[in-house]
């Protein structure tokens, strides 16, 4: 397929969809509060901005995430490169993370709450948990996979020391797959960000939860939107610095 | 001429108790100065170990091994060039070149030089910006022998460095390496699971085999290089060493029903 038929169907499809829903919402086969037309969201979105709304939600939220998505990955990557590289430390870990591991970032909003009260840092400590996560067990698979054989390589060229073979091998060689890991944390975190504000943090979660209640259901749909674009964004972002550092890749 | 590698009664085990491998009892292996010996040996014999005790990356439980090389601050003494496909792919080829000499005594201006001359001497003056997944299997393995040229060594370890390779490519990089040796007058130390190699490059040929293993037979090849593709001396050389592999299989082979 030439990418101009691609980009050209890609188009269609989504004007099609949205071309559909606009239809089905003015056919009065459902109310128009229950699902309200596409059209009715910029005019959502500039009433918001007018407001003030929009601003203030999502610089919150990016606050929220950012600060969750830094401490998850820098403590998750680290105690995963660790524990790749110490078969006690691994040894000990086994159960502990076992038992952790499959308990939801959201079945922790309750101690969340307890320990840090309605605030912003309960919030980014939900976030840091599923992206903790994540980093944790990619950083360790990453160590673990490095290739012997250029360790022995790097040994041979007089690199014999620990911190020596973990800056010329074993960081550059698990790059690739600690940058995965950081991806992936990167779009589980704008998964966990509006249910951790769900529960009257300030943010996109919590103007939604307020829209819903009066029934502004164009503005829940405008915050919707508004995630999916921050995450395109951020992950656009990351896709370009992560080229730039893994430019010897093929 | 003097020995610039010597091992006297080297012994190597691996794993403990019942799982316990001697991979040599008392081995005796020299290297003179600017020779090109190549070893060869019953697979699974130790080749690529007894390079790894003589560059000081697998310990040796008895025995000794003496190295006779210059010991300046800015060179190492040993280098060794691997199979295919050891350089660094987040490295540049440059980088990857400057890999030995990260950690010696070696001034900014003195590393370009050497990455420079070392790139002459292998033919790819121009690779130096590019990184390894840009160039092919031989390429990639002139590289290697570039990355441990440029530590100034005396000592080459060679482990089967062309095996990877195909047929054209590798009857290229054996007279590139024999040019190289010609020029740098180093002495290498060429470990190969292809006889017809072992023949065509060494001054002398090692066979290894055994349990523990030992050199079972030694062999001097007497013929000029530039007779040595082809030519009868060089193919009786040839099967006078082929028979003496197929001897030391047998042997090994005996021993292991033994017990």
């Amino acid at each position: 397929m030439k990418p101009t038929t691609r980009y050209v169907l890609s188009s269609t499809g989504l004007v099609v969809f949205l071309l559909f829903w606009e239809g089905f919402a003015r056919s009065g086969i459902m109310e128009p509060h229950l699902l309200p037309p596409p059209s009715t969201i910029p005019p959502a979105l500039i009433s918001e901005i007018n407001e003030g709304f929009w601003q203030v939600m999502v610089w919150s939220s990016l606050r929220h995430y950012t600060i969750g998505f830094v401490l998850g990955s820098v403590l998750g990557v680290t105690l995963g490169v660790v524990v790749a590289l110490f078969p006690r430390v691994e040894a000990s870990q086994a159960y502990l993370a076992r038992i952790l591991r499959p308990i939801p970032p959201l079945a922790w909003i309750p101690f969340a709450i307890i320990w840090f009260g309605i605030t912003e840092t309960a919030a980014a400590f939900i976030i840091s948990i599923g992206i903790f996560w994540i980093n944790y067990f990619t950083a360790m698979g990453a160590v673990k996979a490095v290739d012997k054989d250029l360790i022995e390589v790097a040994r041979a060229f007089g690199h014999r020391t620990f911190p020596a073979l973990l800056r010329k091998v074993i960081l550059p060689g698990a790059a690739p797959g600690i940058l995965s890991g950081l991806r992936a944390g990167l779009g589980q975190g704008w998964m966990t960000v509006v249910a951790a504000e769900l529960f009257g943090i300030q943010g996109i979660g919590q103007r939604m939860i307020e829209a819903a209640g009066l029934l502004n259901t164009q503005v829940v749909i405008l915050y919707m939107f508004s995630i999916a674009f921050l995450y395109g964004v951020s992950d656009y972002v990351f896709v370009r610095i992560q080229q730039r550092i893994l430019a010897w890749q093929r | 001429m003097a020995a610039v590698i010597e091992t006297k009664n080297l012994a190597v085990a691996f794993g403990e108790g019942d799982a316990r491998n001697v991979v040599f009892h008392r081995l005796n292996v020299s290297v003179e100065e600017g020779e090109f010996v190549t070893l060869v040996g019953v697979s699974g014999a130790g080749k690529s170990t007894l390079l790894r005790v003589i560059a000081d990356l697998i310990p040796s439980l008895e025995g000794s091994i003496e190295v006779n090389a210059v010991r300046v601050p800015s060179r190492r003494p040993i280098a060794m060039v691997f199979q295919a496909d050891s350089l660094m792919p987040w490295r540049t080829i440059s980088q990857n070149i400057t890999l030995g000499l990260e950690g010696i005594d070696v001034a900014d201006a003195d590393m370009q030089q050497r990455v420079d001359h070392t790139l002459d001497l292998v033919g790819l003056s121009d690779f130096g910006n590019r990184w390894p997944y840009q160039l092919s299997g031989g390429e990639r393995q002139r590289i290697g022998i570039a990355r441990a040229l440029a530590v100034e060594p005396d000592i080459l370890l060679m482990d089967e460095p062309f095996g990877s390779l195909d047929a054209i490519t590798r009857t290229g990089l054996q007279d590139e390496l024999l040019r190289i040796w010609r020029e740098t007058k180093k002495s290498i130390l060429f470990v190969t699971h292809d006889i017809e190699e072992a023949v065509y490059l060494g001054d002398r040929v090692l066979l290894l085999g055994g349990t523990p293993a030992e050199i079972v037979r030694e062999y001097r090849v007497d013929i000029p290089r530039n007779q040595r593709r082809e030519g009868e001396a060089f193919l009786r050389k040839i099967e006078e060493v082929k028979a003496g592999l197929h001897e030391a299989i047998a042997v090994t082979a005996n021993n292991a029903n033994d017990g």
